[in-house]
């Protein structure tokens, strides 16, 4: 295209002020309403992604601060919490919602810094969300008895919640607030990358005066995750993260009594038709990759899309790649932030190197990456079959890979052709086909005209290797409740 | 994806936009990323480049039936040379006025980079007969209009008549000779993105220089997505047809923040070659004292008192 006597508009940097966060040098482990040390003394570090250094030392906790974690939680099953009316139940909710919206600007910088995730989304999203989730089920406690007609809902008792580092705040509200507003305790464990938001959060339930054993947070890595999972005081599992890790969950809890729910693995389609509103398409697929840097369970990192609109399609999203800002996950201009941790990033790159190996054609755009700490450009690959490894296991990152088809058949058993079924996206401006086609989608979430929104209201759950289980509306409290006459 | 004149497959006008496509718009995902665009934190430097950057791309404007010659030259004034105090500050691109009072501004801008922008053809509404506007066109670019703002017929447009609405502007742009044409889609009574963008192809394919969103007439004016919108669709036009055209966002734009989206959503959507006066506009009245406030705020970190700018 000709250029005129054109200007750059540049951005100069816009850092959002790290001065709400004030971070201790060390962390312990938050068991029966207090701060306490692991009885080990086992520290690890976790580390700000964007710059490779050090934050603070977390507790690692062992089997032993397990079992003490799930005792507390116990008896304040037994002590009152199950007995306490669903009103007075919300009120803690309510009150913890409301906490974390008065912190919550605090909240989110903690959040990108621990997590490398940009502000902009930390801002806008995870924190709003996680929020809106504790208002969301608070407004449930008290009218279980009218949720599943003529049936009551009784607790389970203790909850394990295993949760991932992608979104550690969102994930820590989506598990909690069903559990609580059921009648259930709660054992925690944050991820091992991304532990400060909940340690945080752990004094916004103390400020909220919930009482002690009610959730406590348990830090540490998968030999503490087994622990738990493991503990026979548990009544309940619920897991999000990878599908390997929870087939053996799965396994173990065969035949022990124990509820599970598992939120896992996706590969999902994004599939575009050529009647479509292909301007909005295309942000539609930049929000459903590069989001979160594509470290997304639903990330829609399969772009299929219809032949006849395919180059012009790839086009336009070359054009908008090359307007992603990536860099400090702090400045309020960046699209894309840091992924999570090294072990994430060679991941990211092995597979990518992979797709090329495998012939694929790589597009990333011209964009300088900062010198410290592990990001990666946004990447697109087109020529992709569906043999490539790029387009059959999950990358986790931010890379697409673009598909073509013809028909809708078509477009239906390639999208289907995945072990996974967690969400998928339909983009056509015709009513009919978008119904035609969501009811063949092995998924348990589908978009239509949108992609990567987020709903309290709205159950999220997987179909196959995704996992089974649903969060977030009615359907989100089945897991945490028993049904009795 | 739909043909712009479906409509009347049959005209002369679809074999004028033979190969020009019309993709539809969604307007939750448009609005979406228009917002997300006006997040967008402008600071320090960028904020002192975009401040400069939206004086010399402003049409600075008068359309009152009250206008005096005093008045037009007095904002002819204020085009050339902003701010009396300080000479750093650049010349507006345009000043804007009816055809009566072109001579006045040609003269008060003889010898200036400030262009003479002349609404014509029966705006703000276009319903006068086409022989009676296609005239007052031609007359204000011999009194000296280098650009002609017209309308679009909306009463064409709306009632699906595309190839009257077309064949008008392609008059119109004949009758400006070598004048720049700008045709004012009047967005606020188009009632749909999709026929915001199905306007915009049009005017363009017609032979438009300049699409605009506003008279400024009516309650609803340029919107982020409204330009976002027209911004795409020029997008559009440039790739699949190689031409280039211009984007004025006019009506309501009153502060120096609401300019510097524009800038970022133009920007970010049609690139830096668009960040010029021959490509991008932002006509106003009220905008440039906001603009010049935050300058001088910028530079000394005081704002200044209202008293201190012109009233015209």
């Amino acid at each position: 295209m000709e250029r005129a006597g054109g200007f750059n508009l540049e951005y100069a940097p816009a850092p959002e002020s790290v001065a709400p966060v004030r971070l201790a040098s060390q962390y312990g482990l938050f068991i029966g309403g207090e701060m306490v040390e692991p009885a080990a003394g086992r520290l690890s570090a976790t580390v700000n992604p964007a710059t490779g250094e050090a934050l603070a030392e977390i507790g690692v906790a062992d089997a032993a601060d397990v079992d003490r974690a799930v005792a507390a939680a116990r008896a304040a099953w037994e002590g009152g919490w199950r007995d306490l009316p669903g009103a007075e139940r919300a009120k803690y909710l309510y009150r913890v919602a409301r906490l974390l919206q008065e912190r919550a600007r605090e909240f989110a910088v903690l959040e990108t810094m621990d997590g490398g995730k940009p502000i902009r989304e930390s801002r806008d999203l995870d924190i709003p969300l996680a929020a809106a989730h504790f208002f969301y089920y608070a407004g449930w406690a008290d009218k279980l008895d009218y949720a599943f007609s003529g049936r009551r809902a009784a607790s389970l008792g203790v909850a394990a919640q295993i949760i991932p580092w992608n979104f550690p705040l969102l994930m820590a509200a989506w598990k909690l607030a069903p559990a609580l507003a059921c009648g259930n305790t709660v054992v925690l464990k944050p991820a091992p990358t991304t532990p400060l938001t909940a340690l945080l959060l752990a004094e916004v339930l103390r400020d909220a005066d919930l009482p002690p054993g009610v959730v406590n947070i348990v830090t540490g890595d998968d030999v503490t995750g087994a622990a738990l999972v493991a503990h026979p005081g548990v009544d309940k599992v619920a897991f999000t993260g990878s599908t390997d890790v929870g087939r053996a969950i799965g396994a173990e809890l065969a035949g022990t009594g124990k509820r599970l729910t598992l939120e896992l693995g996706g590969k999902a389609a994004n599939i575009v038709f050529d009647d479509a509103a292909l301007d909005q398409v295309t942000e539609g697929i930049v929000n459903g990759i590069y989001f979160n840097g594509g470290q997304v369970c639903c990330a829609g990192s399969r772009l299929l899309v219809q032949e006849t609109v395919a180059d012009t399609v790839v086009g336009k999203l070359q054009r908008r790649m090359d307007t992603l800002r990536v860099g400090d996950p702090l400045d309020k201009n960046t699209d894309i932030g840091a992924i999570n941790s090294q072990a994430q990033l060679d991941r990211i790159t092995e597979l990518v190197a992979s797709g090329v190996a495998e012939g694929a054609e790589l597009y990333t755009p011209p964009c300088e990456l900062p010198e410290r700490g592990f990001f990666h450009p946004p990447a697109l690959f087109t020529n992709v079959s569906t043999a490539h490894r790029i387009s059959r296991e999950e990358i986790f990152g931010p890379v697409l890979s673009v598909l073509t088809f013809r028909t809708a058949e078509e477009a239906v058993a390639k999208a289907n052709n995945t072990p996974y079924g967690l969400s998928a996206g339909i983009w056509t401006e015709k009513g009919s086909r978008i119904l035609w086609m969501a009811d063949r989608m092995q998924a348990g979430v589908v978009w239509a005209n949108t992609f990567n929104r987020f709903d309290s209201a709205s159950p999220f759950g997987g179909y196959r290797e995704s996992g089974y289980g649903r969060e977030g509306g009615r359907a989100g409290l089945l897991p945490y409740v028993e049904l009795v006459a | 994806m739909s043909d712009l004149l479906a409509a009347e497959p049959s005209t002369g006008v679809a074999d004028a936009v033979a190969g020009v496509r019309i993709t539809p718009v969604d307007a939750v995902g448009l609005e979406q990323r228009a917002a997300g665009l006006c997040t967008r934190s402008i600071k320090t430097s960028s904020k002192a480049a975009a401040l400069d950057l939206s004086i010399r791309v402003m049409d600075l404007t008068t359309l009152e039936g009250a206008d005096t010659p005093e008045r037009v030259q007095a904002l002819c004034a204020r085009a050339r040379r902003p701010d009396a105090a300080d000479s750093s500050v650049p010349s507006v691109a345009a000043v804007c006025v009816y055809p009566e009072l072109v001579p006045v501004a040609a003269e008060a801008l003889a010898d200036s980079p400030v262009a003479v922008a002349s609404v014509a053809g029966g705006f703000p509404a276009g319903l006068a007969p086409l022989e009676f506007r296609l005239g007052e066109i031609g007359w204000a670019v011999a009194a000296g209009a280098d650009e002609v703002d017209i309308v679009l017929n909306r009463s064409a447009f709306l009632s699906g008549r595309y190839q009257k609405a077309y064949d008008e502007i392609a008059a119109a742009k004949q009758a400006c000779g070598s004048a720049h044409l700008k045709v004012i889609l009047e967005t606020g009574e188009l009632g749909s993105y999709d026929q915001i963008r199905r306007a915009s192809m049009l005017a363009m394919v017609a032979g438009a220089d300049f699409i605009k969103t506003s008279t400024g007439k009516i309650g609803v004016a340029a919107t982020p997505p409204t330009a976002l919108c027209m911004a795409e669709a020029i997008r559009d036009m440039a790739e699949q047809t190689g031409k280039t055209v211009g984007l004025k966002l006019a009506g309501g734009i009153r502060t120096a923040k609401q300019a510097w989206h524009y800038l970022v959503i133009v920007g970010e959507t049609l690139g830096g070659g668009w960040l010029a006066p021959e490509r991008f506009r932002l006509g106003a009245s009220s905008l440039l004292n906001d603009v010049l406030m935050q300058r001088s705020k910028l530079g000394d970190g005081r704002y200044q008192r209202r008293e201190d700018y012109s009233v015209d």
